[in-house]
């Protein structure tokens, strides 16, 4: 755990501090590193080899509909399920509930992540099933990249100042531990199957696509709720 | 609420996260791919791994990865370390050490991303060896490392975020046309490949605590943000590496081919 020696380093030689409740951290950070062992573990015990198998049966099988479905659902599904979203989406509420943005009380920091997490979600889902088409028709991702950047850039302008530094974190977040391996699998997976695609070149992107979109839906979230 | 309660409300959230993705994946093998599953038994251990897994890090992340964060960013701003009078106006450069931690943190636990080890790995076997897989981690960690770096100098000083970002993108379209194509999409993935699970929620701690104690800043504008900063500058490092290897070997072969003609 680098993270651990840099904190360490830097609270013994430039803050000469100790650390207050020592105890109470490292107990913590024994659950986050056990926690995430056990996660990682099922997920390669149950989740990818599933995800794997099924991303390449159905590259193969050939029937778009099928195919463009099941993008959407592995988008979001795997995107409800990424820890460092929910970490994000309740740092987001409870900062927003200290600002007066919404309400104070439980329920509404809840409904606030909730509508973040959805929204990205819903963002990251709709952005896969943009990546596959796109690797099926083979068409440069550049444009497509491009194009996103100028929606960003536009938006920025129109939605609530609050929400921009959230929205372009949230591109960030929600391609992790979840999400990267199944959805590079289906990437991977569909170029190899499909003939006259390099793998390389069309394969990979998905991921890219998967963060630029949310940035868009949760600025639109922003322009929405306010 | 007691501790068990606590623990096992979290895990019924925890049940209910991880439900669609377990749903979709039943709904798929057996609905349209029609197979019964394989390794019913270990498949659906791993699922009760992932439940204990995810709640066990939820509690930890609320003990340890946000306290940390926080406590640093309140640490490396405080007067007294910072060695000025209460008063004193402070100045940007006064707070260097908030950047150099910025910087420390964002490189080392890149370095050791396992998800970004998989992907250099998979880009060096694919590029036949052009693309060092090593040279790549530490393209894509000296990227993270600067934009973290630099996404603390932001809010220190308090500058809109966009301005940033957009001038990221603007060079991120001009390199996309001189660097080399096998690059490009790799270089694009490995901005988001690189922010990992721990990462997150230190990272965005910190900036969450810089916002607090900086005077002037309101974390809800100034806190988040960090974690798009080092999202973005990756994708230039691995594109920039791209093309200054393409240039070295330029040069190289130049250089034996005008040894060859001796």
């Amino acid at each position: 755990m680098p993270i651990i020696l840099v904190v360490v380093i830097f609270q013994v030689f430039i803050l000469r501090q100790p650390l207050p409740n020592v105890g109470d951290l490292l107990i913590g950070l024994l659950l986050v590193i056990v926690g995430l062992a056990l996660f990682v573990k099922g997920l390669e015990l149950g989740l990818f080899p599933i995800g794997d198998n099924m991303a390449h049966a159905l590259a193969k099988k050939g029937s778009s509909f099928w195919l463009v479905l099941f993008a959407f659902a592995l988008g979001f599904s795997t995107t409800i399920a990424e820890p460092a979203l929910i970490a994000i989406a309740g740092e987001a509420a409870d900062v927003a509930a200290r600002a007066g943005a919404i309400g104070a009380d439980d329920l509404a920091r809840m409904e606030y992540a909730k509508g973040l997490r959805l929204t990205v979600a819903f963002a990251v889902g709709l952005a896969i099933v943009v990546g596959v088409v796109r690797i099926i028709m083979g068409w440069p991702i550049q444009i497509f990249i491009i194009t996103g950047y100028a929606v960003v850039i536009i938006l920025t302008a129109f939605a609530p100042r609050e929400i921009i530094s959230i929205a372009y974190d949230s591109g960030g977040v929600t391609t992790s531990t979840v999400t990267v391996p199944l959805v590079t699998a289906l990437g991977v997976g569909l170029a190899s199957s499909i003939r006259g695609r390099n793998p390389m070149i069309d394969g990979f992107g998905l991921i890219a696509f998967a963060s630029l979109l949310p940035m868009i839906f949760v600025m639109l979230y922003g322009m929405f709720i306010v | 609420m007691s501790a068990t309660m606590v623990f096992l409300s979290l895990l019924w959230g925890t049940m209910m996260d991880v439900l669609p993705i377990a749903s979709v994946l039943f709904f798929f093998q057996l609905f349209v791919i029609r197979k019964p599953i394989p390794n019913t038994a270990s498949v659906l251990m791993g699922f009760a791994f992932v439940l204990v897994g995810l709640t066990l890090f939820l509690v930890g992340l609320e003990m340890a990865l946000f306290p940390v964060g926080r406590l640093m960013a309140e640490q490396l701003t405080s007067p007294i370390f910072l060695q000025l009078s209460e008063d004193a106006e402070l100045h940007w450069m006064d707070y260097y050490w908030v950047y150099a931690f910025g910087f420390c943190i964002g490189f080392s636990t890149t370095i050791a991303e396992p998800a970004l080890l998989a992907v250099a790995t998979k880009a060096s076997e694919v590029s036949g060896g052009a693309i060092g897989a090593w040279g790549l981690r530490v393209a894509v960690a000296l990227g993270v490392a600067v934009g973290v770096a630099l996404g603390t100098f932001r809010i220190v000083i308090g500058a809109p975020i966009h301005y940033f970002i957009m001038a990221g993108y603007l060079v991120v379209v001009i390199q996309t046309f001189f660097a080399p194509k096998l690059i490009v999409p790799i270089a694009y993935d490995s901005g988001g490949v690189t922010t990992s699970t721990v990462t997150v929620p230190l990272i965005a701690a910190l900036g969450l605590g810089l916002a607090e104690t900086v005077p002037g800043r309101n974390p809800l504008i100034d806190g988040f943000g960090l974690i798009a900063f080092a999202s973005l500058f990756p994708v230039m490092s691995v594109m920039a590496y791209a093309q200054l290897t393409e240039i070295y070997q330029g040069w190289v072969n130049r250089a034996r081919a005008r040894q060859d003609a001796e």
